[in-house]
């Protein structure tokens, strides 16, 4: 082992800010990190063991326990669970012997739990040893677990044909699906790969390029919306020996997949938009981080950053423009939401543990290894390829007057046609409803935006998706009449918070888990009025916290709150203002049986 | 050269240096903005949130946050107060803290802005973690059922080549501060001391070693704590 993990090491230049890199190749090596690899790669790297494990224990896909050979990652998000998922995990339950968390004693199959794997329109789905299996119904368990008993390999175990597009491509061979429903200037077929570098930026200076980027008016579709010109203009002027491009592609916002679909069929527009943002700012290096649900796709992206440089779209005097040099590598995740956040993100691509970092300094100052760095989103990227190629007043004819452009929603849940959908800013949520198919009577709520965005109910329909109204970064869950709104929504997406903050700043990782004590506390119908008021005050000390996970963890119970506080309401005792939630003859249960005594509560 | 640049603090016209952090800053001019996880000299992290100021009307961690010329700060406020009383109260019900047993009594960063802020019982319902003491090591104990995850020791304690000796382990609820095995068997006396020094609770001890100023005549004992800065 020593000698494999050795190459490990040495293949990444003992090099401590790739110790992501390093850890994901002995995970997917051994299916966990052994003790002694973490000495070793501690002594390599010249760093503590401390700071090894911290990296190591803080991504929910590194293990110190082996995994399983066949380590199986269950969607447990909301849409899952929706679309039939507790059938599937008793079905991999009984047929594996074990349970969720478990390692059976041959340990050949390991069951584990996972936040959404952006695979909503095609739930429930798992991952198994990386690769995505969709649509599992029990049936399909069982034969997986057949599989795994027979020995198969995972590669062979798929029994669906290949999905669309370039799903089906040899680097790929996977069942995931596009479904895209609606194309955009972004999904547009008519691209000619390599067109802006070759035909526009040697006629333009960086600074025009900024300028053309400005007058579109785009905004970052991470969700936060900041303009992207102006970002570029500050990493442009600030001084810097090096410079770097990232491009977000750790979409972790449950409910979010399109990213996924540009990477699958678009990843060469967004490697030109990452060109197009070195050129401009002045950087050398990019850097796609994409999250570890996707690794199914590295071999293919790889191989296209290849034949990149083999034309010429990467690598020295790019496009014949001489001294533009330029090259992108990836870099993946192993399982954190909150690396999401950009300076998270920069903090993970540098080794280290997903912790958002304060601010400022912001990323165009001082980001990754301390260089000007531009975060952009997939989206945002390339979209910037058909802004230089069709001029920013061709952009500006696409949505409002202060959202421009298309937005590429992911849409999922209780409706006919879940995927992505290319529109432009300015839909109205009913007309969105009406194109994936739904009958607005059969809908009780939106979520817009995922977990740290809203729900919202009928009366708020009419509102529009664009930046002064329903800001998204496009995540659109769909929650049908028939669901239970507090059980099976907030108090999923509130877990899903408590489990993917990083923990380091304490109003985030107090008082998320405080109100879900009190929320459980009104589902248990111990709660008072009072009860509801307190939810409301606690959400306002979430919003001191550093990043935006902790900012909006409180958003589930508190856009429902606000907009189905009615749901509350016929939770709590009406006749009583204050309730302990303490249970008596709960906590005592126990110590009575024990002793066999009949407890006297009175 | 350095330049002085004007602010204000809840309406006061201050003075500071340029490139000073906002706590610091208002140090000099006699205003105390409750911190806990910031230490003097070493980089600030803005874990515990305590400090938490508006700027310009937006809230911001007063520890991490550089002055800047013209700055509208609001600090002493009922709204803030509220808030920080509410995060000390939630570090309470987080972990196990049980003042009268506790070496730190009166030493207590923690404690000392739970009298400060007049914390009479906390909002939260109480946690009771189970947790473990390390007295693994042979110059201190660390008690986990105290530690409120500043980050002070991981940020403060290096070896002489720059190594870290504490770091976070895992994250979330489940976050805890992990020693090196290797490196915490090499303290020397004044590291350790550091250490315990450095740490605002009682959860990194001095083994062997206790109760040398007597409980009563301890920092804050006699006043509360921010009273120093605010007589300047």
């Amino acid at each position: 082992m020593a000698t494999n993990v050795q190459n490990i090491i040495e293949k990444y230049n003992k090099d401590k800010t790739r110790l992501m890199d390093i850890l994901i190749d002995v995970q997917s090596e051994y299916g966990y990190i052994p003790k002694e690899a973490i000495g070793q790669i501690a002594n390599n790297l010249d760093i503590s063991h401390v700071d090894v494990e911290q990296t190591l224990s803080f991504y929910h896909f590194f293990s110190e326990k082996p995994t399983g050979k066949y380590a199986i990652y269950l969607n447990d998000s909301v849409v899952a669970n929706m679309m039939g998922r507790q059938k599937v995990k008793e079905t991999f339950e009984k047929e594996a012997g074990i349970k969720f968390g478990e390692v059976s004693p041959d340990g050949q199959i390991g069951l584990f739990d996972t936040a959404c794997i952006g695979m909503n329109d095609q739930e429930p789905a798992a991952l198994i040893n990386g690769r995505v299996f969709t649509n599992l119904t029990p049936f399909r368990v069982k034969e997986i677990i057949r599989d795994i008993k027979g020995g198969t390999v995972v590669e062979d175990m798929f029994t669906a044909a290949y999905g669309d597009g370039e799903n089906r491509n040899e680097l790929i061979k996977s069942t995931v699906q596009n479904n895209i429903r609606k194309k955009g200037p972004i999904l547009d077929d008519d691209y000619t790969p390599g067109i802006v570098i070759w035909k526009k930026l040697p006629e333009m200076t960086p600074e025009q390029v900024i300028d053309e980027v400005k007058k579109s008016h785009i905004r970052g579709r991470g969700g936060a919306g900041f303009p992207t010109g102006l970002k570029w203009e500050f990493c442009r002027k600030t001084k810097g020996d090096k410079k770097y491009i990232f491009c977000n592609a750790d979409e972790g916002e449950p409910g979010t997949f399109k990213d996924r679909v540009i990477l699958t069929e678009r990843p060469k527009l967004l490697f030109e938009g990452m060109v197009i943002a070195g050129y401009a700012v002045g950087a050398t290096e990019g850097i796609v981080y994409v999250r570890h649900e996707y690794t199914y796709l590295k071999n293919y992206l790889e191989n296209l950053l290849q034949g990149a440089r083999d034309r010429n779209l990467l690598g020295k005097d790019i496009g014949g423009i001489k001294g533009f040099d330029f090259d992108i590598r990836i870099q993946f995740g192993a399982g954190a939401y909150v690396c999401g956040e950009e300076s998270a993100l920069i903090e993970s691509a540098e080794g280290k543990r997903g912790e958002p970092r304060d601010r400022p300094p912001f990323p165009v100052e001082k980001g990754y290894l301390d260089k000007p760095t531009v975060v952009n989103n997939v989206e945002t990227l390339c979209s910037v390829v058909k802004i230089l190629l069709n001029g920013p007043e061709w952009y500006l004819k696409f949505g409002t007057k202060d959202s421009a452009g298309s937005k590429l929603l992911s849409i999922s849940g209780d409706c006919k046609y879940p995927g992505v959908y290319e529109v432009e800013w300015g839909f109205a949520v009913t007309d969105i409803l009406e194109m994936v198919g739904t009958d607005i009577e059969d809908v009780q709520a939106v979520q817009v935006g995922g977990p740290s965005g809203s729900l919202i109910g009928k009366d708020e329909f009419a509102r529009t998706l664009c930046f002064s109204d329903l800001a998204t970064g496009g995540s659109l869950i769909i929650i049908g009449k028939q669901r239970d709104i507090l059980n099976d929504i907030v108090l999923n997406f509130t877990d899903f918070f408590i489990d993917e903050s990083c923990g380091s700043c304490s109003t985030c990782r107090n008082i998320t888990h405080l109100m879900k004590v009190k929320l459980e506390k009104i589902l248990d119908a111990r709660g008072v009025e009072n009860d509801i008021n307190d939810l409301v005050e606690w959400g306002k000390i979430l919003k001191v916290s550093r990043c935006g996970l902790g900012q909006t963890a409180g958003n589930p119970i508190l856009t429902s709150i606000k907009n189905f506080r009615y749901l509350y309401e016929e939770k709590i005792q009406k006749d009583k203002e204050y309730d302990s939630g303490f249970d008596l003859a709960e906590s005592v249960k126990d110590s009575c049986e024990a002793v066999g005594r009949i407890p006297n509560l009175n | 050269m350095s330049t002085l640049i004007k602010f204000k603090i809840d309406g006061v016209e201050c003075m500071a240096e340029t490139g000073a952090y906002v706590v610091e800053a208002a140090v000099e001019n006699g205003i105390f903005i409750p911190t806990l996880c910031n230490i003097k000299g070493v980089k600030p992290r803005g874990s515990c949130r305590v400090c938490t100021v508006l700027v310009n009307g937006r809230p911001m961690s007063a520890c991490t946050t550089p002055v800047a010329s013209g700055m509208e700060v609001e600090n002493n406020i009922a709204e803030l107060n509220d808030i920080r009383k509410a995060i000390i109260e939630a570090l309470f019900v987080e972990g196990n803290h049980f003042c009268p047993s506790c070496e730190k009594s009166g030493n207590c960063e923690l404690q000392a802005l739970a009298y400060r802020f007049q914390m009479m019982v906390p909002r939260f319902p109480f946690d009771f973690p189970v947790r473990d003491i390390d007295a693994s090591n042979p110059k201190i104990i660390k008690d986990h059922n105290r530690c409120i995850l500043c980050k002070r020791c991981i940020r403060a304690i290096k070896t002489e080549d720059g190594k870290s000796v504490f770091a976070f382990k895992k994250r979330g609820r489940q976050l805890e501060i992990n020693v090196d095995p290797d490196l915490g068997e090499l303290f020397t006396d004044e590291l350790a001391a550091k250490a315990a020094e450095i740490c605002p609770v009682g959860a990194i001890l001095l083994r062997e070693k206790g109760y040398e100023i007597p409980i009563g005549q301890r920092k804050f004992d006699k006043e509360p704590i921010g009273s120093d800065i605010e007589k300047k």
